[in-house]
Protein backbone atom coordinates (compact mmCIF):
# COMPACT_ATOMS: atom_id res chain seq x y z
CA UNK A 1 0.00 0.00 0.00
CA UNK A 2 1.64 3.42 -0.79
CA UNK A 3 2.42 5.06 1.44
CA UNK A 4 0.29 8.49 0.49
CA UNK A 5 -2.62 5.90 0.28
CA UNK A 6 -2.26 4.68 3.68
CA UNK A 7 -1.89 8.61 4.49
CA UNK A 8 -4.98 9.87 3.38
CA UNK A 9 -6.81 6.09 5.06
CA UNK A 10 -5.39 7.52 8.27
CA UNK A 11 -7.10 11.24 7.83
CA UNK A 12 -10.36 9.25 7.35
CA UNK A 13 -10.03 7.31 10.82
CA UNK A 14 -9.03 10.85 12.44
CA UNK A 15 -12.43 12.56 10.88
CA UNK A 16 -14.48 9.11 11.91
CA UNK A 17 -13.30 9.95 15.78
CA UNK A 18 -13.88 13.77 15.07
CA UNK A 19 -17.72 12.70 14.68
CA UNK A 20 -17.33 10.37 17.16
CA UNK A 21 -17.52 12.92 19.63
CA UNK A 22 -19.59 14.96 17.87
CA UNK A 23 -22.37 12.27 18.17
CA UNK A 24 -22.27 12.79 21.90
CA UNK A 25 -24.05 16.11 21.70
CA UNK A 26 -27.08 14.44 22.22
CA UNK A 27 -28.38 11.29 22.92
CA UNK A 28 -30.13 10.67 19.94
CA UNK A 29 -27.16 10.75 17.66
CA UNK A 30 -24.71 9.55 20.17
CA UNK A 31 -24.72 5.47 19.55
CA UNK A 32 -24.23 6.71 15.63
CA UNK A 33 -21.35 8.38 16.82
CA UNK A 34 -19.56 5.34 18.85
CA UNK A 35 -20.54 3.05 16.03
CA UNK A 36 -18.36 5.71 13.48
CA UNK A 37 -15.23 5.46 16.28
CA UNK A 38 -15.29 1.95 16.01
CA UNK A 39 -15.18 1.92 12.12
CA UNK A 40 -12.16 4.61 12.30
CA UNK A 41 -10.57 2.26 14.78
CA UNK A 42 -10.98 -1.02 12.28
CA UNK A 43 -9.91 1.65 9.36
CA UNK A 44 -6.49 2.85 10.97
CA UNK A 45 -6.10 -0.86 12.22
CA UNK A 46 -6.57 -2.82 9.02
CA UNK A 47 -4.32 0.20 7.33
CA UNK A 48 -1.71 -0.64 9.47
CA UNK A 49 -1.43 -4.05 8.52
CA UNK A 50 -1.44 -3.53 5.31
CA UNK A 51 1.43 -0.61 5.03
CA UNK A 52 3.81 -3.05 7.43
CA UNK A 53 3.16 -5.77 5.01
CA UNK A 54 4.45 -8.90 7.35
CA UNK A 55 2.02 -11.07 7.05
CA UNK A 56 4.83 -13.57 7.95
CA UNK A 57 4.14 -15.80 11.40
CA UNK A 58 4.62 -12.50 13.02
CA UNK A 59 1.14 -11.25 12.07
CA UNK A 60 -0.83 -14.33 13.50
CA UNK A 61 0.97 -13.43 17.20
CA UNK A 62 -0.22 -9.71 16.63
CA UNK A 63 -3.58 -11.04 15.78
CA UNK A 64 -3.51 -13.37 18.63
CA UNK A 65 -2.50 -10.91 21.25
CA UNK A 66 -4.89 -9.09 19.81
CA UNK A 67 -7.73 -11.19 20.67
CA UNK A 68 -6.45 -11.57 24.28
CA UNK A 69 -6.73 -8.14 24.88
CA UNK A 70 -9.91 -7.58 23.11
CA UNK A 71 -11.46 -10.29 25.17
CA UNK A 72 -10.13 -9.05 28.05
CA UNK A 73 -11.85 -5.78 27.68
CA UNK A 74 -14.99 -7.40 26.34
CA UNK A 75 -15.13 -9.43 29.32
CA UNK A 76 -15.08 -6.13 32.02
CA UNK A 77 -17.09 -3.94 29.69
CA UNK A 78 -20.08 -6.42 29.69
CA UNK A 79 -19.43 -7.26 33.59
CA UNK A 80 -18.51 -3.56 35.30
CA UNK A 81 -21.54 -2.03 37.72
CA UNK A 82 -22.34 1.05 36.54
CA UNK A 83 -21.55 2.73 39.88
CA UNK A 84 -17.56 1.58 39.44
CA UNK A 85 -17.50 3.69 35.94
CA UNK A 86 -14.76 6.03 37.49
CA UNK A 87 -12.95 3.19 38.44
CA UNK A 88 -12.55 1.53 34.89
CA UNK A 89 -12.19 5.01 33.05
CA UNK A 90 -9.05 5.42 35.73
CA UNK A 91 -7.98 1.78 34.94
CA UNK A 92 -8.34 2.08 31.48
CA UNK A 93 -6.35 5.72 31.46
CA UNK A 94 -3.43 3.70 33.16
CA UNK A 95 -3.49 1.06 30.16
CA UNK A 96 -3.26 3.57 27.63
CA UNK A 97 -0.49 5.65 29.40
CA UNK A 98 1.45 1.65 29.51
CA UNK A 99 1.02 1.32 25.68
CA UNK A 100 2.34 4.79 25.04
CA UNK A 101 5.71 3.60 27.26
CA UNK A 102 6.35 0.54 25.44
CA UNK A 103 5.86 1.94 22.30
CA UNK A 104 8.41 4.17 23.28
CA UNK A 105 10.38 1.90 24.40
CA UNK A 106 10.10 -0.27 21.74
CA UNK A 107 11.12 2.82 18.92
CA UNK A 108 14.00 3.71 20.95
CA UNK A 109 15.14 0.06 21.08
CA UNK A 110 14.92 -0.48 17.13
CA UNK A 111 14.34 2.72 15.58
CA UNK A 112 15.01 1.36 11.82
CA UNK A 113 11.53 -0.32 12.07
CA UNK A 114 10.07 3.00 12.64
CA UNK A 115 12.43 4.63 9.87
CA UNK A 116 13.62 6.64 12.55
CA UNK A 117 17.31 6.11 12.29
CA UNK A 118 19.76 4.06 13.69
CA UNK A 119 19.99 2.91 17.62
CA UNK A 120 22.32 5.65 19.03
CA UNK A 121 21.44 7.85 16.37
CA UNK A 122 18.24 8.82 16.36
CA UNK A 123 17.13 11.81 14.66
CA UNK A 124 16.56 14.85 16.93
CA UNK A 125 13.09 15.66 16.48
CA UNK A 126 11.93 11.97 16.47
CA UNK A 127 13.83 11.62 20.28
CA UNK A 128 12.35 14.59 21.15
CA UNK A 129 8.56 13.26 20.62
CA UNK A 130 9.56 9.89 21.88
CA UNK A 131 10.80 10.95 25.12
CA UNK A 132 7.65 13.23 25.43
CA UNK A 133 5.32 10.46 24.79
CA UNK A 134 6.85 8.28 26.79
CA UNK A 135 7.02 10.37 29.69
CA UNK A 136 3.51 11.94 29.45
CA UNK A 137 2.26 7.96 29.37
CA UNK A 138 4.46 7.04 32.41
CA UNK A 139 3.09 10.34 34.32
CA UNK A 140 -0.69 8.87 33.16
CA UNK A 141 0.38 5.42 33.88
CA UNK A 142 1.23 5.66 37.56
CA UNK A 143 -0.99 9.06 38.63
CA UNK A 144 -4.04 6.56 37.22
CA UNK A 145 -3.14 3.01 39.20
CA UNK A 146 -3.30 5.98 42.11
CA UNK A 147 -6.59 7.13 41.15
CA UNK A 148 -8.02 3.78 40.71
CA UNK A 149 -6.51 2.29 44.06
CA UNK A 150 -8.31 5.31 45.91
CA UNK A 151 -11.18 5.07 44.17
CA UNK A 152 -11.96 1.60 44.05
CA UNK A 153 -11.10 2.30 48.40
CA UNK A 154 -7.84 0.27 48.02
CA UNK A 155 -6.04 3.36 48.89
CA UNK A 156 -7.69 5.95 51.56
CA UNK A 157 -9.44 8.71 49.63
CA UNK A 158 -8.09 11.33 52.70
CA UNK A 159 -4.89 13.61 50.70
CA UNK A 160 -1.79 12.44 51.53
CA UNK A 161 0.73 15.03 52.39
CA UNK A 162 4.09 15.62 53.32
CA UNK A 163 6.17 18.68 54.20
CA UNK A 164 8.18 19.94 50.93
CA UNK A 165 5.47 17.96 48.82
CA UNK A 166 5.38 20.91 46.45
CA UNK A 167 9.13 21.46 46.36
CA UNK A 168 9.91 17.79 45.83
CA UNK A 169 7.28 17.69 42.44
CA UNK A 170 8.70 20.90 41.12
CA UNK A 171 12.32 19.21 41.44
CA UNK A 172 11.33 16.22 39.53
CA UNK A 173 9.60 18.09 36.83
CA UNK A 174 12.78 19.84 36.29
CA UNK A 175 14.88 17.27 36.32
CA UNK A 176 12.18 15.02 33.43
CA UNK A 177 13.53 18.48 31.36
CA UNK A 178 17.09 17.78 32.18
CA UNK A 179 17.16 14.51 31.65
CA UNK A 180 15.19 14.77 27.69
CA UNK A 181 17.73 17.64 27.33
CA UNK A 182 20.86 15.45 27.74
CA UNK A 183 19.33 12.42 26.37
CA UNK A 184 18.69 14.21 23.31
CA UNK A 185 22.82 15.33 23.13
CA UNK A 186 23.92 11.97 24.17
CA UNK A 187 21.33 9.16 23.06
CA UNK A 188 22.54 7.69 26.13
CA UNK A 189 20.11 4.20 26.82
CA UNK A 190 20.60 4.81 30.67
CA UNK A 191 19.01 8.20 30.67
CA UNK A 192 16.03 7.01 28.78
CA UNK A 193 15.41 4.51 31.06
CA UNK A 194 16.04 7.05 33.85
CA UNK A 195 13.38 9.38 32.42
CA UNK A 196 10.84 6.67 32.43
CA UNK A 197 11.04 6.02 35.64
CA UNK A 198 11.52 9.32 37.06
CA UNK A 199 8.07 9.76 34.93
CA UNK A 200 6.53 7.11 36.93
CA UNK A 201 7.51 8.22 40.12
CA UNK A 202 6.22 11.89 39.19
CA UNK A 203 3.26 10.60 38.26
CA UNK A 204 2.41 8.69 41.75
CA UNK A 205 3.50 12.16 43.85
CA UNK A 206 0.95 14.23 41.66
CA UNK A 207 -1.81 12.29 42.64
CA UNK A 208 -1.25 11.36 46.19
CA UNK A 209 -2.15 14.61 47.37
CA UNK A 210 -5.83 15.28 45.83
CA UNK A 211 -8.52 13.98 47.98
CA UNK A 212 -11.32 11.28 46.72
CA UNK A 213 -14.14 14.15 46.18
CA UNK A 214 -11.51 15.89 43.53
CA UNK A 215 -11.10 12.93 41.36
CA UNK A 216 -13.86 14.31 39.14
CA UNK A 217 -11.07 16.51 38.08
CA UNK A 218 -7.88 14.04 38.40
CA UNK A 219 -9.90 11.88 35.70
CA UNK A 220 -10.37 14.23 33.37
CA UNK A 221 -7.25 15.67 33.57
CA UNK A 222 -5.59 11.86 33.68
CA UNK A 223 -7.83 11.64 30.71
CA UNK A 224 -6.39 14.67 29.57
CA UNK A 225 -2.92 13.17 29.60
CA UNK A 226 -3.68 10.34 28.00
CA UNK A 227 -4.54 12.27 24.66
CA UNK A 228 -0.85 14.03 24.32
CA UNK A 229 0.88 11.05 25.36
CA UNK A 230 -0.84 9.27 22.10
CA UNK A 231 -0.31 13.14 20.05
CA UNK A 232 3.62 12.55 21.46
CA UNK A 233 3.64 8.90 20.05
CA UNK A 234 1.78 9.64 16.54
CA UNK A 235 4.71 12.57 15.98
CA UNK A 236 7.07 9.95 16.80
CA UNK A 237 5.60 7.48 14.28
CA UNK A 238 4.06 10.32 12.02
CA UNK A 239 0.84 9.08 11.89
CA UNK A 240 -2.28 11.61 11.63
CA UNK A 241 -4.81 9.38 13.30
CA UNK A 242 -2.78 9.09 16.22
CA UNK A 243 -1.88 13.33 16.11
CA UNK A 244 -5.78 13.79 15.54
CA UNK A 245 -6.78 11.81 18.46
CA UNK A 246 -3.81 12.52 20.78
CA UNK A 247 -4.94 16.51 20.24
CA UNK A 248 -8.93 15.58 20.38
CA UNK A 249 -8.78 13.76 23.32
CA UNK A 250 -6.37 16.14 24.94
CA UNK A 251 -8.53 18.93 24.47
CA UNK A 252 -11.62 17.16 25.52
CA UNK A 253 -9.71 16.06 29.43
CA UNK A 254 -8.85 19.82 29.37
CA UNK A 255 -12.29 21.28 29.20
CA UNK A 256 -13.74 18.37 31.50
CA UNK A 257 -11.16 18.96 33.84
CA UNK A 258 -12.22 23.40 33.83
CA UNK A 259 -15.59 22.09 33.57
CA UNK A 260 -14.93 20.44 36.72
CA UNK A 261 -13.42 23.23 38.72
CA UNK A 262 -15.65 25.90 37.51
CA UNK A 263 -18.76 23.70 39.36
CA UNK A 264 -16.08 23.80 42.72
CA UNK A 265 -15.35 27.43 42.16
CA UNK A 266 -11.71 26.34 42.66
CA UNK A 267 -9.08 26.91 40.33
CA UNK A 268 -7.17 23.86 38.31
CA UNK A 269 -3.74 24.61 40.31
CA UNK A 270 -5.60 24.91 43.85
CA UNK A 271 -7.11 21.27 43.21
CA UNK A 272 -3.84 19.47 41.78
CA UNK A 273 -2.02 21.21 44.10
CA UNK A 274 -4.20 19.33 46.76
CA UNK A 275 -4.59 18.87 50.55
CA UNK A 276 -8.35 20.22 50.31
CA UNK A 277 -11.11 18.90 53.09
CA UNK A 278 -7.49 17.70 55.19
CA UNK A 279 -6.48 21.17 56.86
CA UNK A 280 -10.00 22.62 57.20
CA UNK A 281 -11.53 20.72 59.32
CA UNK A 282 -9.31 21.86 62.37
CA UNK A 283 -10.08 25.46 61.82
CA UNK A 284 -13.91 25.23 61.26
CA UNK A 285 -14.81 24.69 64.52
CA UNK A 286 -16.85 27.40 65.22
CA UNK A 287 -19.87 25.64 64.51
CA UNK A 288 -19.63 23.27 67.71
CA UNK A 289 -22.26 24.53 69.75
CA UNK A 290 -24.82 22.19 68.86
CA UNK A 291 -28.20 23.08 66.81
CA UNK A 292 -31.46 22.39 66.70
CA UNK A 293 -32.11 19.33 63.80
CA UNK A 294 -35.09 18.18 62.96
CA UNK A 295 -35.45 14.43 61.84
CA UNK A 296 -37.86 12.17 60.69
CA UNK A 297 -38.37 8.53 59.33
CA UNK A 298 -40.20 7.42 56.64
CA UNK A 299 -43.69 7.80 57.13
CA UNK A 300 -43.09 11.48 57.84
CA UNK A 301 -41.22 11.75 54.64
CA UNK A 302 -44.12 9.43 52.51
CA UNK A 303 -46.51 12.54 53.82
CA UNK A 304 -44.94 15.05 52.94
CA UNK A 305 -44.25 13.76 49.45
CA UNK A 306 -48.06 12.67 48.89
CA UNK A 307 -49.14 16.60 49.51
CA UNK A 308 -46.58 17.56 47.22
CA UNK A 309 -47.12 18.43 43.52
CA UNK A 310 -43.74 19.32 42.59
CA UNK A 311 -40.46 17.00 44.21
CA UNK A 312 -37.13 17.69 42.85
CA UNK A 313 -34.70 15.15 43.36
CA UNK A 314 -30.95 16.07 44.29
CA UNK A 315 -28.58 13.32 43.80
CA UNK A 316 -24.93 12.84 44.83
CA UNK A 317 -22.37 10.64 45.53
CA UNK A 318 -23.98 8.98 48.20
CA UNK A 319 -26.45 7.45 45.89
CA UNK A 320 -23.46 5.84 43.98
CA UNK A 321 -22.61 4.24 46.78
CA UNK A 322 -25.43 3.35 48.72
CA UNK A 323 -26.27 1.76 45.24
CA UNK A 324 -30.03 3.22 45.27
CA UNK A 325 -30.89 4.64 42.23
CA UNK A 326 -33.15 1.70 41.47
CA UNK A 327 -34.84 1.93 44.47
CA UNK A 328 -35.50 5.54 43.97
CA UNK A 329 -36.49 5.36 40.57
CA UNK A 330 -39.20 2.86 42.08
CA UNK A 331 -40.31 5.49 44.44
CA UNK A 332 -40.16 8.11 41.74
CA UNK A 333 -42.66 5.74 39.68
CA UNK A 334 -44.83 5.61 42.75
CA UNK A 335 -45.15 9.51 42.92
CA UNK A 336 -46.06 9.98 39.27
CA UNK A 337 -48.69 7.26 39.95
CA UNK A 338 -50.20 9.96 42.31
CA UNK A 339 -49.73 12.78 39.53
CA UNK A 340 -46.90 14.20 41.21
CA UNK A 341 -44.22 16.33 39.02
CA UNK A 342 -40.69 14.72 39.50
CA UNK A 343 -37.39 16.05 38.15
CA UNK A 344 -33.92 15.56 39.03
CA UNK A 345 -31.60 18.05 39.65
CA UNK A 346 -27.33 17.03 38.90
CA UNK A 347 -24.51 19.36 39.89
CA UNK A 348 -21.79 19.29 37.45
CA UNK A 349 -19.34 17.77 40.38
CA UNK A 350 -21.92 15.43 41.78
CA UNK A 351 -20.26 11.77 41.83
CA UNK A 352 -16.19 10.82 41.02
CA UNK A 353 -16.52 11.82 37.32
CA UNK A 354 -18.39 13.96 34.85
CA UNK A 355 -21.50 13.22 34.42
CA UNK A 356 -21.53 10.09 36.57
CA UNK A 357 -24.77 10.84 38.35
CA UNK A 358 -26.54 10.92 34.93
CA UNK A 359 -25.36 7.47 33.93
CA UNK A 360 -26.40 5.80 37.23
CA UNK A 361 -29.91 7.83 36.69
CA UNK A 362 -29.72 6.42 33.29
CA UNK A 363 -28.98 2.20 34.49
CA UNK A 364 -32.05 2.70 36.79
CA UNK A 365 -34.75 3.70 33.29
CA UNK A 366 -34.87 7.29 34.75
CA UNK A 367 -35.67 9.27 31.21
CA UNK A 368 -32.92 11.70 30.78
CA UNK A 369 -35.59 14.65 29.50
CA UNK A 370 -36.25 14.36 33.30
CA UNK A 371 -32.93 15.01 34.46
CA UNK A 372 -31.45 18.68 34.14
CA UNK A 373 -28.31 20.77 34.87
CA UNK A 374 -27.61 23.44 37.47
CA UNK A 375 -28.54 25.93 35.44
CA UNK A 376 -31.47 24.83 34.20
CA UNK A 377 -33.35 23.60 37.14
CA UNK A 378 -31.61 26.37 40.26
CA UNK A 379 -34.51 28.40 39.55
CA UNK A 380 -37.51 25.98 39.98
CA UNK A 381 -36.41 25.17 43.42
CA UNK A 382 -38.33 28.32 44.48
CA UNK A 383 -41.36 26.84 43.38
CA UNK A 384 -41.36 23.33 44.16
CA UNK A 385 -42.85 21.74 47.26
CA UNK A 386 -40.44 18.86 48.50
CA UNK A 387 -36.13 18.66 47.87
CA UNK A 388 -35.12 15.36 47.71
CA UNK A 389 -31.78 15.39 48.75
CA UNK A 390 -30.19 11.87 47.92
CA UNK A 391 -26.25 11.36 48.98
CA UNK A 392 -25.18 14.94 48.55
CA UNK A 393 -24.00 17.32 50.23
CA UNK A 394 -21.33 20.22 49.85
CA UNK A 395 -23.54 21.17 46.38
CA UNK A 396 -26.00 22.29 48.53
CA UNK A 397 -24.40 24.21 50.95
CA UNK A 398 -26.23 27.43 50.91
CA UNK A 399 -23.30 28.74 53.24
CA UNK A 400 -21.58 29.11 49.75
CA UNK A 401 -23.58 31.92 48.70
CA UNK A 402 -23.54 33.70 51.99
CA UNK A 403 -20.43 32.95 53.69
CA UNK A 404 -17.20 34.62 52.21
CA UNK A 405 -14.99 32.96 55.48
CA UNK A 406 -16.08 29.28 54.09
CA UNK A 407 -13.52 27.54 52.01
CA UNK A 408 -16.53 26.79 48.94
CA UNK A 409 -17.63 30.43 48.99
CA UNK A 410 -18.73 31.19 45.63
CA UNK A 411 -19.32 27.76 44.32
CA UNK A 412 -22.48 27.19 42.50
CA UNK A 413 -24.52 25.33 44.84
CA UNK A 414 -28.27 24.08 43.97
CA UNK A 415 -30.73 26.48 45.88
CA UNK A 416 -32.12 23.36 47.89
CA UNK A 417 -33.21 25.90 50.58
CA UNK A 418 -35.84 27.46 48.60
CA UNK A 419 -38.33 24.29 48.41
CA UNK A 420 -41.66 24.50 50.78
CA UNK A 421 -39.30 21.73 52.77
CA UNK A 422 -36.45 19.80 52.04
CA UNK A 423 -35.41 16.21 52.52
CA UNK A 424 -32.31 15.30 53.27
CA UNK A 425 -31.34 11.68 53.71
CA UNK A 426 -27.60 11.23 54.82
CA UNK A 427 -26.59 8.48 57.43
CA UNK A 428 -25.33 11.18 60.15
CA UNK A 429 -24.81 15.35 60.90
CA UNK A 430 -21.17 14.75 59.81
CA UNK A 431 -19.36 17.21 57.31
CA UNK A 432 -19.09 16.73 53.75
CA UNK A 433 -16.10 16.57 51.83
CA UNK A 434 -15.05 20.18 52.36
CA UNK A 435 -14.88 19.44 56.18
CA UNK A 436 -17.54 22.04 56.45
CA UNK A 437 -20.55 21.87 58.32
CA UNK A 438 -23.86 22.45 55.74
CA UNK A 439 -26.56 24.99 56.96
CA UNK A 440 -29.08 22.99 55.41
CA UNK A 441 -29.03 20.42 58.38
CA UNK A 442 -30.70 23.39 60.72
CA UNK A 443 -33.17 25.26 58.63
CA UNK A 444 -36.58 25.10 59.57
CA UNK A 445 -38.41 23.70 56.41
CA UNK A 446 -35.06 20.58 56.54
CA UNK A 447 -36.42 17.10 57.88
CA UNK A 448 -33.23 15.23 58.32
CA UNK A 449 -33.60 11.59 57.37
CA UNK A 450 -30.86 9.62 59.27
CA UNK A 451 -30.91 6.12 57.21
CA UNK A 452 -29.34 4.27 54.43
CA UNK A 453 -30.16 6.01 51.53
CA UNK A 454 -31.33 2.92 49.55
CA UNK A 455 -32.94 1.76 52.66
CA UNK A 456 -34.44 4.97 53.15
CA UNK A 457 -36.06 5.24 49.55
CA UNK A 458 -37.43 1.92 49.37
CA UNK A 459 -39.73 2.57 53.02
CA UNK A 460 -40.72 5.92 51.87
CA UNK A 461 -41.94 3.94 48.60
CA UNK A 462 -43.53 1.32 51.05
CA UNK A 463 -45.46 4.40 53.07
CA UNK A 464 -46.43 5.89 49.90
CA UNK B 1 13.35 26.49 0.79
CA UNK B 2 10.91 23.23 1.69
CA UNK B 3 8.96 22.94 4.61
CA UNK B 4 9.56 20.53 6.92
CA UNK B 5 7.06 18.04 7.04
CA UNK B 6 7.13 18.10 10.99
CA UNK B 7 5.18 21.66 10.27
CA UNK B 8 2.55 20.10 8.71
CA UNK B 9 2.28 17.79 11.19
CA UNK B 10 2.27 20.67 13.87
CA UNK B 11 -0.73 22.52 11.99
CA UNK B 12 -2.75 19.19 11.86
CA UNK B 13 -1.95 19.20 15.77
CA UNK B 14 -3.09 22.46 16.70
CA UNK B 15 -6.31 22.29 13.94
CA UNK B 16 -7.53 19.21 15.70
CA UNK B 17 -6.85 20.58 18.82
CA UNK B 18 -9.65 23.08 17.88
CA UNK B 19 -11.64 21.03 16.67
CA UNK B 20 -12.07 19.33 19.53
CA UNK B 21 -12.19 22.48 21.57
CA UNK B 22 -15.42 22.86 20.01
CA UNK B 23 -16.39 19.84 19.55
CA UNK B 24 -16.46 18.77 23.13
CA UNK B 25 -18.13 21.88 24.41
CA UNK B 26 -21.06 20.67 22.37
CA UNK B 27 -21.15 17.49 23.91
CA UNK B 28 -24.20 17.71 26.15
CA UNK B 29 -23.27 17.03 29.80
CA UNK B 30 -25.23 14.46 30.22
CA UNK B 31 -23.07 12.06 28.11
CA UNK B 32 -20.13 13.31 29.87
CA UNK B 33 -19.19 9.49 31.41
CA UNK B 34 -19.62 8.02 27.66
CA UNK B 35 -17.28 10.81 26.37
CA UNK B 36 -14.81 9.63 28.91
CA UNK B 37 -14.79 6.35 27.70
CA UNK B 38 -15.34 6.95 23.97
CA UNK B 39 -12.05 9.02 24.01
CA UNK B 40 -10.19 6.18 26.38
CA UNK B 41 -11.22 3.77 23.26
CA UNK B 42 -10.05 6.05 20.77
CA UNK B 43 -6.87 7.16 22.11
CA UNK B 44 -5.85 3.36 22.10
CA UNK B 45 -5.34 3.94 17.70
CA UNK B 46 -1.87 3.77 19.81
CA UNK B 47 -2.11 0.33 18.70
CA UNK B 48 -1.21 1.41 15.75
CA UNK B 49 2.22 1.88 16.82
CA UNK B 50 2.44 -1.34 19.05
CA UNK B 51 1.77 -3.17 15.81
CA UNK B 52 4.68 -1.56 14.28
CA UNK B 53 6.70 -2.45 16.79
CA UNK B 54 5.37 -6.13 17.00
CA UNK B 55 6.25 -6.74 13.69
CA UNK B 56 9.54 -4.71 13.32
CA UNK B 57 11.41 -8.02 14.12
CA UNK B 58 12.35 -8.38 10.43
CA UNK B 59 12.06 -11.86 8.67
CA UNK B 60 12.04 -15.34 11.30
CA UNK B 61 12.46 -13.05 14.34
CA UNK B 62 9.33 -12.83 16.13
CA UNK B 63 10.44 -12.25 19.68
CA UNK B 64 13.20 -9.44 19.88
CA UNK B 65 13.49 -6.97 22.55
CA UNK B 66 11.39 -4.53 20.97
CA UNK B 67 8.72 -6.42 19.38
CA UNK B 68 7.94 -8.06 23.00
CA UNK B 69 6.99 -4.41 23.84
CA UNK B 70 5.29 -4.20 20.95
CA UNK B 71 2.77 -7.16 22.04
CA UNK B 72 2.50 -6.03 25.09
CA UNK B 73 1.28 -2.64 23.80
CA UNK B 74 -1.06 -4.52 21.56
CA UNK B 75 -2.30 -6.12 24.59
CA UNK B 76 -3.08 -3.29 26.76
CA UNK B 77 -4.68 -1.51 23.78
CA UNK B 78 -6.86 -3.82 22.94
CA UNK B 79 -8.47 -4.17 26.57
CA UNK B 80 -9.14 -0.39 25.99
CA UNK B 81 -10.64 -0.26 22.26
CA UNK B 82 -12.72 -3.13 23.04
CA UNK B 83 -13.66 -2.57 26.99
CA UNK B 84 -13.94 1.13 25.62
CA UNK B 85 -16.09 0.88 22.97
CA UNK B 86 -18.66 -1.79 24.35
CA UNK B 87 -18.83 0.07 27.66
CA UNK B 88 -19.59 2.85 25.77
CA UNK B 89 -21.99 1.36 23.50
CA UNK B 90 -23.84 -0.38 26.95
CA UNK B 91 -23.89 3.19 28.56
CA UNK B 92 -25.88 4.80 25.76
CA UNK B 93 -27.90 2.36 24.99
CA UNK B 94 -29.14 3.15 28.36
CA UNK B 95 -30.16 6.43 27.86
CA UNK B 96 -33.76 6.52 26.32
CA UNK B 97 -36.33 9.43 26.40
CA UNK B 98 -39.86 9.36 28.32
CA UNK B 99 -41.91 7.10 27.53
CA UNK B 100 -45.15 8.90 25.66
CA UNK B 101 -48.66 7.92 26.90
Amino acid sequence: MSANFSAILYLISGVLFILALRGLSSPETSRQGNFFGVVGMVIAITVTFFSVGNFSSGFIYVLIFLAIGGSMGAFIAYRIPMTAMPELVAGFHSLVGLAAVFVAISAFINPEAFGLGTPGNIKLASLIEMAIGAAVGAITFSGSVIAFLKLQGIMSGAPITFKGQHALNALILLSIVVLTFYLCSTQSANLFWILIVVSFLIGFLIIIPIGGADMPVVISMLNSYSGWAAAGIGFTLENTALIITGALVGSSGAILSYIMCKGMNRSFFNVILGGFGATEQSSKDRNNEQRPVKSGNADDAAFLMKNASSVIIVPGYGMAVAQAQHALREMVDTLKKNDIKVSYAIHPVAGRMPGHMNVLLAEANVPYDEVFELEEINNDFANADVAFVIGANDVTNPVAKTDPQSPIYGMPVLDVEKCKSVLFVKRSLSPGYAGIDNDLFYKENTLMLFADAKKMTEDITKNL
Amino acid sequence: MEIDPFIFRLSIFILSIFIGYYVVWSVTPSLHTPLMSVTNAISSVIIVGAIIAALSGGDGVIFSSSSIFGFLAIVLAAVNIFGGFLVTQRMLAMYKKKKKN
